[in-house]
């Protein structure tokens, strides 16, 4: 990979399960990408707020909480709100099928939900920085 | 977003327009030279550029957020420059300074940018003096530049800030490993951090034994200060010692003097980093390899036209 993909691991919400956001940043990291972690517990405009400081090239949000369906579409928003519709949004957790298409409808462009390959996540995350360029 | 907006906007302090430029830039992009002449020379110049260093675990990243906190207090507008090492392996980066400084995500004269070293060694990446200029364009009148986790000889980080505070902890190492640390040697301000830790006490009095040593060789005052930063201890006075010292560079001038050796510092790296990716070519093209490394490399540099030493 010649050209530096950035791209945002974050975690809205109050749920504090953070293996499943470090399990995929490992592995981005692995992949070649520069991965910026935020951290458990942060609101959707504290996300985009860095994401735009950070100019990454895609946001990647976990959700364990059930929390999802208010909180993906608010990162997209609060993103809109600082001028970055551009920058992608790539959510994943414990997602009911029903909601993949409010949350795709939202904005989000993609839902991975548990047994999705790294493979399969990481090369989301490469269509998403590749197409934004 | 085109050039002429980016170019307008850091200078209005749009946190968009400040993270392209430095994108650009540390991408090298066609766009990256028309930001960099766009900048202006008196915005840096009143600029209070600090390095923090340190080894991994000290706590820079705790104190960095600290320090940002005290700034804010103070009203100051501050850029912090994160840099975190790049993996040799796959070229990526795990940037996670700004965990602990995502308090002051939603304030706007907070400055962020997490950087890789993209294969440089030093403990600083390439762009990271370009990064700071941009940011002292948009107004910022303190940066700070955390570097990655050193050792005993990253050094590169003496040479682009105006001071540099090396961070030490108790239990990362005896006395006999902070003689060795080169960094100790050149810091401006000794800052034993986790003053609270067993063993802090006797760490502050080991260390200003190497200041009393290092102020009669190089007659220069050599700071001890201690801090618990997860607390907040000791930061307030920190950042007046910053102060203080950065007062003295300037009245005897070596300010100045340090700021025109980082920049002729900064002119050969990036000499050799934009001629890097022609000797790569160079070197690709090459089938024989057999020989001395150096006698290969002095002859590839001679078939380029550039006239080796010795």
């Amino acid at each position: 990979m010649n050209k530096k993909y950035r791209v945002l691991i974050g975690k809205p919400g109050l749920d504090g399960h953070d293996r499943g956001a470090k399990v995929i940043a490992q592995a981005l990291r692995d992949h070649g990408f520069e991965v910026i972690y935020t951290g458990i517990r942060r609101s959707p405009a504290e996300i985009a707020a860095a994401a735009v400081q950070e100019d990454v090239d895609a946001v990647g949000l976990s959700s364990l909480s059930g929390a999802h369906l208010r909180l993906f579409p608010a990162v997209v928003e609060e993103l809109a709100k600082a001028g970055a519709d551009d920058i992608p949004v790539v959510g994943g957790g414990v997602i009911p099928p029903d909601d993949i298409a409010i949350l795709q409808a939202a904005g989000v462009r993609q839902i991975f939900t548990p047994g999705a390959t790294l493979e399969e996540v990481v090369d989301a995350f490469r269509m998403a920085c590749v197409e934004r360029k | 977003m085109n050039i002429a907006k980016i170019i307008a906007g850091v200078s209005r302090r749009d946190p968009r327009a400040i993270g392209r430029a430095i994108s650009l830039v540390e991408n090298h992009e066609p766009e990256a030279p028309v930001i960099l002449a766009s900048l202006e020379p008196g915005k840096i110049a009143g600029c209070l550029v600090v390095g923090i260093t340190g080894l991994p675990g000290a706590g820079k990243s705790t104190l960095t957020a600290q320090l940002i906190k005290e700034y804010r207090k103070q009203g100051v507008r501050i850029g912090i420059v994160a840099v975190d090492p790049s993996s040799p392996l796959s070229g990526g980066a795990l940037l996670g300074d700004r965990v602990r400084m995502m308090g002051h995500a939603l304030d706007q004269d907070v400055v962020i940018r997490s950087m890789a070293t993209r294969g440089r060694l030093g403990g600083v990446c390439g762009s990271a003096g370009a990064a700071v200029r941009i940011m002292a364009q948009s107004g910022c009148q303190v940066v700070l530049i955390e570097t990655v986790g050193v050792g005993q000889s990253e050094m590169d980080i003496v040479r682009m800030a105006d001071l540099t505070a090396m961070v030490l902890a108790p239990g990362l190492g005896d006395d006999i490993q902070a003689m060795k640390a080169g960094l100790l040697e050149v810091a401006d301000i000794l800052v034993i951090n986790k003053a609270d830790l067993r063993g802090a006490d006797a760490l502050v009095l080991d260390m200003k034994s190497v200041a009393h040593q290092r102020q009669e060789r190089q007659g220069r005052a050599v700071m001890v200060c201690a801090t618990i930063a997860s607390q907040g201890e000791g930061v307030a006075a920190l950042a007046r010692t910053f102060k203080k010292i950065d007062g003295h560079l300037q009245d005897s001038g070596e300010k100045e003097q340090r700021r025109l050796q980082a920049r002729r510092h900064e002119v050969i790296d990036w000499a050799v980093e934009l001629i890097r990716p022609q000797i790569a070519e160079y070197v690709a093209q090459k089938a024989d390899f057999s020989g001395d490394p150096m006698l290969l490399a002095r002859h590839i540099l001679a078939e380029m036209g550039v006239e080796s030493t010795e």
